[in-house]
């Protein structure tokens, strides 16, 4: 009987490191290409809109900036999680936090107009976010509560919040009762980095700044060193004198904090008021991104591209071709699913196996 | 109902040959099928939105449900209600009365040792995966048919992961998460309730329970580790590549 055998490789494969997230990507598309000729369109023109036509203007490749960004923030933050083997699911949550707390200073205090406004409204957004992601962290870190759980528990909890705040009391007093605040005042605005050619913010800059410094103090620093350490194996984390209760902390407070960002600087960029939904589920594609991404943040800032590309793609194949725009998260689910199945491939070896191998030859892989 | 219970199955299939098969990493893979899930799911669904849907009818059990006062609550509800409860009774003689039972707790609990003694871990843990991929198709489709019996969007709201907090509240006993699913459900329907007796609470609140509610069992459960470490099957999440 022929069957296929999984054999593993004595070091990851570095070729594999590198192409098989390309792998995955490839073989999104031709599932993606199937997936549409059932539903009944013509596959290649539904991948020239998904791929091709938000590329093509440079309005557009603006609105890929601005998606870009808060996948790219939240997936670094999230890079140093699962790197350090800390499960946190629940960056949406954290998302919503950080908008929320950021925006006290232009929906409470509105008249509180000045230059120093948006420093501390980004400032208060990182502390809202991480604040938020304490929480699973702590229950982490001192009862063994299953962070998974936890943090994605307190994403529910969180979109309920912002849809009473919104439309109970944060509500624009002058908003003809539509279920969301004033509009941020002029100082409260992320400023838009070429006005004249489309939409794209700070955020974005915000972004590649953030992936450049995880990169180095991953790569660079012993802290990033202990990351890596304390997520590959606990026990030997603690024989070299980590703390993991500590590791669960910051690892929680660093993604929650740059989750908080990305939500803030998604609602004085590209919204400018809170609404009861700011989010086309920034948090959980987010996890998609990391992963594409290798968990390096330099890899997330290409992956953070390719997703953001798939969001404006689904909206160019929604209008052209009356598809849903809920393809795109299928999309989306079936990106990771490859993405993680082409992973084996660094660790293990594929082989066309005939009849079980025999002792001298199992012992020769082995 | 029947293609519900395939599809979970299906899914779960998928689940498990990437777990299983191609050692991926299980929560990562998890979190892909809930994504891959949504998205199916709402773009098949936008065509039922708004619609009317099919209500299952409820199974009346003539002479016991008119019994006074339990009579209506336990002998006059949807077929998937009798289901849900044959279900517990079925599972838990499995798991703890029979020889196939002992086995795939074996594979939960060391695999190396149930590969020794010649298991198929790989298979059992197939056939696990299977199962409750069906059975969260069957309650996918109670969703629908009798809870509100139409399609909305996102109409789960997170239940599938409040169900494997509930496992973990019932320390993997099947009695024990069926006492805990109405635990949970009664703090969900108690939002409806307190709405009617006019608890000026926001709705918003009131929703947010079952999750806090979900946060707080937890909580309350791994405090005791000693506890938690007896009860949770010790291999669960490992991975499983026969050494040969």
């Amino acid at each position: 009987m022929m069957r296929l055998e999984l054999v593993k490789r004595p070091q990851h494969s570095v070729l594999f490191s590198a192409i098989s997230p390309l792998i995955a990507l490839v073989l999104t598309m031709i599932a993606g290409a199937i997936m549409f000729s059932i539903l009944g369109k013509n596959p290649l023109d539904a991948l020239y809109y998904y791929f091709i036509d938000p590329l093509r203007e440079t309005w557009s490749l603006h609105e890929l900036a601005i998606k870009a960004a808060p996948l790219i923030l939240i997936a670094v933050g999230l890079s140093v999680c699962f790197l350090s083997n800390n499960w946190n699911i629940g960056a949406e949550g954290q998302f919503i936090a950080g908008a929320i707390a950021g925006s006290i200073l232009p929906v409470v205090f509105p008249d509180f107009q000045n230059w120093l406004v948006l420093p501390l409204m980004l400032a208060m957004g990182m502390a809202g976010g991480a604040a938020y992601a304490a929480v699973p962290a702590f229950l982490k870190a001192r009862f063994n509560t299953n962070e998974i759980l936890t943090s994605l528990m307190l994403v529910y909890v969180g979109q309920l919040f912002l849809d009473w705040i919104v439309r109970g009391p944060w509500r624009d007093p002058g908003g003809m009762n539509f279920p969301e605040t004033r509009d941020f005042h002029a100082f409260a605005i992320l400023p838009e980095l070429m006005p004249s050619a489309g939409r794209a913010n700070w955020g974005i800059v915000f972004a590649v700044l953030a992936a450049l410094i995880l990169w180095f103090v991953l790569r660079k620093t012993r802290k990033g060193f202990e990351i890596r350490v304390l997520g590959q194996s606990p026990r030997a984390g603690r024989f070299a004198g980590f703390s993991s209760s500590r590791m669960v902390m910051m690892a929680f407070l660093i993604s929650g904090g740059l989750a908080g960002l990305a939500g803030i600087s998604e609602v004085a960029g590209a919204i400018g008021q809170l609404q009861p939904s700011i989010s086309p589920g920034y948090g959980f594609t987010a996890i998609i991104v990391a992963f594409l991404g290798r968990l390096n943040p330099l890899g997330i800032v290409a992956a953070g591209f390719v997703l953001a590309l798939s969001y404006l793609g689904g909206e160019a194949a929604q209008i052209s071709l009356g598809l849903s725009d809920k393809a795109a998260r299928a999309f989306q689910g079936m990106l990771l699913f490859f993405v993680l199945g082409c992973d084996m491939l660094i660790h293990y070896r594929v082989r066309l196996a005939g009849r079980a191998l025999r002792g001298g030859e199992a012992a020769k892989h082995a | 109902m029947f293609a519900a219970v395939l599809v979970g199955a299906a899914f779960a299939l998928l689940f498990g040959f990437l777990t299983l098969s191609l050692v991926t990493n299980q929560v990562a893979t998890g979190l892909a099928l809930t994504l891959l899930g949504l998205g199916v799911s709402g773009m098949i669904g936008e065509a039922f939105i708004g619609l009317p849907g099919v209500r299952m009818t409820p199974l009346v059990i003539p002479v016991l449900s008119d019994l006074p006062v339990v009579g209506r609550f336990l002998f006059a509800q949807a077929p998937l209600f009798y289901i849900s409860i044959l279900l517990v009774i079925g599972v838990s003689y499995f798991l703890f009365s029979t020889r196939a039972g002992l086995t795939l707790r074996s594979v939960g609990d060391n695999h190396d040792s149930a590969h020794a003694l010649g298991i198929r871990v790989i298979a059992v843990r197939y056939a696990a995966v299977v199962f409750g991929g069906a059975c969260a198709g069957l309650a996918g489709a109670y969703l629908s048919l009798v809870y509100t019996p139409q399609w909305i969007e996102n109409m789960t709201a997170g239940r599938g992961w409040i169900a494997l907090a509930l496992v973990v509240f019932a320390s993997w006993r099947p009695w024990r998460v069926l006492a805990g699913a109405y635990l949970f459900g009664a703090v969900s329907i108690g939002q409806l309730h307190a709405q009617v007796i006019g608890v000026s609470v926001p709705s918003q609140f009131l929703s947010a329970l079952p999750y806090l509610a979900t946060i707080a069992v937890l909580v309350l459960i791994s405090r005791n580790r000693r506890l938690t470490m007896v009860n949770t099957p010790a291999c669960l999440g490992r991975p499983f590549v026969p050494a040969r």
